[in-house]
């Protein structure tokens, strides 16, 4: 194991999030070393979007600390986070290419790498350029991709992946597998949450089990690297 | 991460959308004209009488007609929580902001252009003081509208009922900026009295609420 690959990326003490008097977390804790495929798992409402929210500075937690690339603020991290959620977070009006010139804007890359940048992002999720078609009115397959597109874009050392394989199907989910594991293979660490733990069975190097708002278990597995 | 360059893509971003979708524009425009159209039945006034009350006529129906376009800038932020991908980002909150409340501008701006003639039309308007004065009037007036009605448009974009929410927020909010555009706009078409302390009321309004709102909307955008 390198050492890039024994420091931790996320390093979570006791963390709690309360809504109101529901508690997602009820103190999480843990060490997730770089350039590993995490995969979590656990029941609705078993605080796993709520963690991956969390590590994204997305959710605050109530209590507890959390450290995200070394960083303990979560703004001086954000530029190496890349986050897909469940909904697309792009713009339906808009082209793959206008979404991501748009927020490779707010990524700051330079404006002469813009164009290159957004290609590669779409190329590596098997996508067309320039297909100038309103994300609106792609397949939901499609849009999975580009989603995962936008969480590429600024080459982030950490992936958070929520729900990365909902409502595409097997042959799109298993290509978005091996997406993900390439990911991984190129040395960022990768977090996904799913209901859907076959589909990265040969890649995952762990699984992290949750209920009721803990981590109940963690099991090692080979990691299948490509 | 250049500041300008944020706020100018965002705001380019929005006068895209908003031209593909005209949701906001076409909905005030359509509200703007009803009332237009249905004051002229209800009212027949005489010239100098639609000197004494064209100025709030027009600036309640530019506040609610704004209101379509407040609620709409994040709306379209809403879906597909798109907001969330601003907000993972390393980009400030403040360019989102001001490229926020500039696209509301524009789009008030374009409605007003575009509704002052039927207005001067219908109640046969003719100032009698300078008209000039009117420019820095609609414009100080507009952007005391939209930049206050940003803000709580942001703020009650989690609650429940956020279209009843906004008017709630903004309207008690907007009192001393509406008497301001409501009586220098008179006091421009009646050209009995000097609009001068009231654009000045509108410019300290303007200077205090862009500043608090520039201060607060980091906490508003970061809120769960």
């Amino acid at each position: 194991m390198s050492e890039t690959q024994s420091t931790p990326v996320v390093v979570a003490d006791g963390l709690i999030k309360q809504f109101g008097r529901f508690a997602a977390l009820r103190g999480v804790t843990g060490e997730f070393a770089a350039g590993k495929l995490y995969v979590i798992l656990g029941d609705n409402g078993a605080g796993k979007t709520t963690l991956l929210r969390t590590i994204a500075g997305l959710a605050h937690a109530t209590r507890g600390v959390i450290s995200v690339l070394g960083f303990a603020h979560i703004n001086e991290a954000r530029s190496q986070i890349g986050y897909m959620a469940h909904p697309s977070l792009l713009y339906d009006e808009m082209s793959g290419m206008e979404n991501l010139r748009y927020f490779s804007e707010l990524y700051g890359i330079p404006a002469a790498d813009v164009d290159k940048k957004c290609r590669d992002a779409i190329n590596a999720v098997k996508l067309d350029p320039d297909l100038d078609r309103p994300v609106g009115q792609y397949s939901q397959g499609m849009r999975q991709r580009m989603s995962l597109a936008r969480a590429l874009l600024n080459d982030p050392k950490l992936l958070l992946l929520d729900e990365p394989f909902s409502n595409v199907d097997a042959r799109s989910a298993a290509e978005m597998a091996v997406l993900v594991a390439q990911a991984r293979d190129r040395g960022k660490t990768v977090f996904v949450v799913t209901h859907q733990p076959a589909q990265l069975e040969a890649y995952a190097d762990e699984f992290i089990w949750m209920e009721l708002g803990r981590i109940v278990d963690r099991t090692a597995t080979r990691g299948g690297r490509q | 991460m250049s500041f300008l360059a944020i706020t100018r893509a965002t705001l380019a971003k929005d006068i895209r959308l908003e031209w593909r979708s005209k949701d906001a524009i076409n909905a005030m425009l359509f509200f703007s004209l009803l009332v237009v159209v249905i004051f002229s039945f209800a009212f027949d006034p005489t010239a100098e009488e639609s000197r004494r009350i064209a100025g709030g006529l027009v600036w309640v129906a530019f506040l609610f007609a704004a209101i379509v376009a407040l609620n709409q800038t994040w709306a379209r932020e809403l879906r597909n929580q798109v907001l969330d991908a601003y907000r993972v980002s390393p980009a400030p909150a403040t360019p989102l902001f001001i490229a926020k409340a500039f696209g509301n501008f524009i789009f008030v701006a374009v409605l007003e252009a575009l509704m002052t003639p039927l207005f001067v039309a219908f109640y046969k308007l003719r100032p009698l003081g300078p008209s000039w004065q009117l420019i820095p009037i609609a414009v100080l007036g507009t952007w005391a509208l939209v930049v206050n009605g940003t803000f709580f448009a942001a703020m009650s974009l989690r609650t429940r009922a956020r279209e009843i929410m906004l008017p709630l927020l903004l309207f008690p909010l907007s009192i001393p900026a509406l008497l301001g555009m409501v009586n220098s706009t008179a006091a421009v078409l009646t050209g009995e009295t000097s609009p001068t302390f009231w654009i000045a009321l509108l410019v300290a309004y303007d200077v205090v609420f862009t500043t608090a709102c520039l201060l607060m909307f980091e906490a508003v955008l970061e809120a769960e």
